[in-house]
This record gives structure tokens, C-alpha cells and sequence, in this order.
């Protein structure tokens, strides 16, 4: 078995009185490409965000490489760790967002490069030929120099993974990355998330796309209500869902 | 009405108003600069989820506000030195209106602030950059774009509310005006001279953040 890379364990998040999270446990393994699937309002995103802290959580741990996200936990006391400490976490992860995000009075090279620069202290040369490294690997070495707004959704979305994969991350979350972009642009997106799992990056995905979660995850956690309610490899989970809301959630869903 | 217009003492003494045109922009581009600084700081601290950041930010901006400049131009010059600090005129009014200045831009940039998407804070941090480094790379220069054409017309009322520090003799350009007046009699002349002057001042500065805009747009 791979090394275990993340490991939530009894992970809450609450909104005032909404439980969101109520108890997640789960393990990723070097190498995973795990897709997270569910209706809207399950926590599916929501629990990717504690991944990375964009969202406080108020119970359980997450560690990554054995090191705790977030909070320095002692008993029944948390704390939360000083916000040096936790961008430096962040900077292990990337994220991939459903509306890119991008930087929008930078060039796509900028876009890259800022996190190199910034976080990294790499000097501004070698950032840049790493940044054209990536933007080349998704296929937009010819639009290094263009700005966001000369670009199509489909190629924001691409600068942005190239821009959270610049940065060498151990584990890279997408979150419905492909939700925002018009139908005939989703597969390049997809195109480049697949060639990145081929070179073994470990990944999770909270996806609608069921075809592409049924290709390219090596492991698709279903969730409802807050809980992971099946944890599995995607053949069988498809094929044979173990439990009602499973088999009631892929009915609705669409496959194409 | 038995006045003829006649500009010869003005045009003699067209330097003297040069002059306190030169001092009037001298006063604005100082104090609005300070007062840049102090907008920028104070709209983040307008925003920001902690009270205590709030609470004094918006003290400062509802009191100085509501403030005519005039009573704080008087009480920095004469009320000050009594308490104790002694500024010349000149630091006395820049301190002024760059406190001044401060409060009307820290408005203008809480507007752009607010206006820029979460998400690309949210983006900056995924990274693991610093909320501090996010604001100086990624949120201000955008909120400046997003500001530039109300900021333009703040600009030109603070260039304007520098005439005011001819009421403690000040050299600026209203002041020169006045003395000009009042050693010539050439009333209407003078103040027709010195209104040109103010307004082409305006106008430049309006044509010079349309181009500071024209260049910044983002590319698209």
C-alpha cells in the first residue's frame, strides 16, 4: 500500500447552528485520484476547503504528511495556528476553482509565476521558466504573455491548474473546475486533470462530471448530508451502489 | 459702470500667481500622497472582520468628514500650538489636508474594495500567500483601477481646498490673488486671471487620470 498522504479524522464544520460536517473520517494515499461526488448542500466542497483552510473547522484533525492542518491540537484544547504558518500549509496544496480566479491584471506567466516569487523566493528568471514549463504542458506556451480577459474559460481554468501545480504541491484539490466552463470547453480542462493523475500527482476531485469520474478516479467518495456515506472504487460504486442514496443519486445524475 | 477692463498689473504680476500655482500644487500632490496612504490603511481597516480595526477607522473617517476643512485649517494653525505642537503654515496645512484627504479616499477605496471578488483572495491564499501580501499584490492594485475615475474628481476637490490655506497666509495662489487685488485694484481682472488658472489646473489633472486609466485598463 502507498504511504498515507492526508488523513482527516472526525472532521466538523458548522455554520452557527448548521452542521455542514459531522464527522468525516478518511485516508488518502500517495498517488489517489479520488473524486468526491454528491448533490449540492452534502459538504463535498466545503470539506475540500478545510483541506487547504479556506474554511474553519470546529472538530476532528487533518493532517498532511503526518503534520496538522490549521489548529495546534492538544486534548480537548484547539488553537489556531498564526496565519504564517498556515499559508506555508496552503502552499502543499493547490486548488483549482470553479471560477479560475485568475489574477485578472496579470498575464498568464504573472498568474504562475506570483506563488514562485512570493512564496517560494525563487529568483524572478528561473519562475518564469518554470511558469512557461507549465503553461506549455497545458497547452498555452503561445499565451504566456496574454492577460486573462484575452483568454476563453477553458484557458483560464488551464492557467490556473498550471498555476497551482507551478508550486509542486503534495496533494491538488479541484473543485468543480469544469462547473463554469461552456460544454465544448470542459474537455481540455479535463484533458490536462487526466494527464496530471497519469504522472501519479495525488488529487481530489469534487466533480459532476460521472464519466469522468468513472474514468479517470482510481476512488469516488460519495457524500450526503454531511457524512461520507460510500467510500469505493468506481466500478463497483457505479455499477452496484451499496446503498439507496447512492443508487438514487446516480439516477439522477447524467452520464454523458 | 465705469470700469474698464485693463490686465497689464496682472500680466506684470502673472509670475507671483505662477508662483502660488506652483505652491498650490506642491501642497495637494504632498498631502493627497500622505493622504493615499493613510485611505489605503484605513479602507482596509474598514473592512477588515476585527472591531478593533473598525471602531477607530471609522471614528476618524465620520469626524474628519463632517468637518468643514476651514475650522480644521484654523484649529491646526491656532488652536495646535496652544497644546503644545508648533507647525510652520505650510506643515500645519499639509498635515491638514493630507488627514483630511485621508478620510475622503479611505470612502473611495472601501467602495473598490468592496468590489473585487472573494475569490481571489481565496485563490492568493491557495497558493500560501499572506493576507498582507495578497493586499499589496493582488487586491490594491486592482481597487486602484477600479477607483481611478471617482478618485479623479476627489483629486481635483482637494486640489481646489488648497485655496483655503490663503486664510493663514499661505502663499498659494487665492492668497497671491488676494494681495495682488488689493495692491492693484484690479478686482475683476485678477480673480478672472486666478479662476483661468485654477480651472485649466482642473482640467489638467482630469486629462492626466483619464490617461493614468487608459493605460491601466486591464487588457481584454
Amino acid at each position: 500500500m502507498a504511504k498515507t498522504l492526508l488523513e482527516i479524522a472526525g472532521l466538523r464544520k458548522t455554520y452557527g447552528t448548521l452542521e455542514v460536517l459531522k464527522g468525516i473520517d478518511c485516508q488518502v494515499h500517495e498517488g489517489e485520484v479520488i473524486a468526491i461526488i454528491g448533490s449540492s448542500g452534502s459538504g463535498k466542497t466545503t470539506l475540500l476547503r478545510c483541506i487547504n483552510m479556506l474554511e474553519d473547522f470546529q472538530g476532528g484533525t487533518i493532517s498532511l504528511d503526518g503534520e496538522e492542518i490549521g489548529y495546534h491540537v492538544e486534548g480537548p484544547t484547539r488553537r489556531r495556528k498564526s496565519e504564517k504558518d498556515i499559508a506555508r500549509q496552503r502552499a502543499l496544496t493547490g486548488m483549482a476553482f470553479q471560477q479560475f480566479n485568475l489574477f485578472p491584471h496579470m498575464t498568464a506567466a504573472q498568474n504562475v509565476m506570483l506563488g514562485l516569487v512570493k512564496v517560494k523566493r525563487l529568483p524572478k528568471d528561473e519562475a518564469h521558466a518554470i511558469a512557461v514549463k507549465w503553461l506549455d504542458r497545458v497547452g498555452l506556451g503561445d499565451r504566456a504573455g496574454h492577460y486573462p480577459g484575452q483568454l476563453s474559460g477553458g484557458q483560464q481554468q488551464r492557467v490556473a491548474i498550471a498555476r497551482a501545480i507551478a508550486m509542486n504541491p503534495r496533494l491538488m484539490l479541484f473543485d468543480e473546475v469544469t462547473s463554469a466552463l461552456d460544454p465544448e470547453l470542459v474537455g481540455e480542462v479535463l484533458q490536462v486533470i487526466k494527464g496530471l493523475a497519469a504522472d501519479g500527482m495525488t488529487m481530489l476531485l469534487v466533480t459532476h462530471e460521472m464519466r469522468f469520474a468513472f474514468e479517470v478516479a482510481s476512488r469516488v467518495i460519495f457524500m450526503n448530508q454531511g457524512v461520507i456515506c460510500e467510500d469505493g472504487n468506481p466500478r463497483e460504486m457505479f455499477v452496484a451502489p451499496k446503498t439507496e442514496r447512492l443508487a438514487e443519486f446516480l439516477k439522477t445524475s447524467s452520464f454523458n | 459702470m465705469g470700469y474698464t477692463l485693463n490686465f497689464a498689473v496682472v500680466w506684470r504680476n502673472f509670475d507671483r500667481l505662477l508662483e502660488g500655482l506652483a505652491l498650490s500644487l506642491g501642497l495637494a500632490v504632498v498631502s493627497i500622497l500622505i493622504g493615499a496612504a493613510i485611505g489605503l490603511a484605513v479602507a482596509f481597516a474598514l473592512i477588515s472582520k476585527y472591531r478593533a480595526a473598525v471602531w477607530p477607522a471609522t471614528v476618524y473617517v465620520t469626524v474628519i468628514r463632517n468637518l468643514p476643512i476651514l475650522v480644521l485649517v484654523l484649529f491646526a494653525y491656532f488652536a495646535l500650538p496652544q497644546m503644545g505642537v508648533r507647525l510652520d503654515k505650510i506643515e500645519s496645512f499639509v498635515a491638514v489636508l493630507a488627514i483630511y484627504s485621508g478620510a475622503y479616499l479611505a470612502e473611495v477605496f472601501r467602495a473598490g474594495l468592496l468590489s473585487i471578488p472573494k475569490g481571489l483572495t481565496e485563490a492568493g491564499l491557495a497558493i500560501g500567500l499572506t493576507p498582507m501580501q495578497i493586499r499589496s499584490t493582488i487586491i490594491a492594485p486592482l481597487m486602484l483601477r477600479n477607483v481611478l475615475p471617482s478618485m479623479s474628481s476627489t483629486i481635483i476637490s482637494l486640489f481646489k481646498d488648497t485655496s483655503l490655506a490663503a486664510a493663514i497666509a499661505v502663499p498659494e495662489l487665492t492668497f497671491e490673488a488676494r494681495k495682488i487685488n488689493v495692491e492693484s485694484f484690479r478686482v475683476i481682472e485678477t480673480w478672472i486671471v486666478a479662476s483661468a488658472l485654477y480651472v485649466a489646473t482642473c482640467a489638467l489633472i482630469a486629462a492626466v487620470m483619464r490617461q493614468v486609466e487608459r493605460r491601466l485598463a486591464l487588457p481584454r
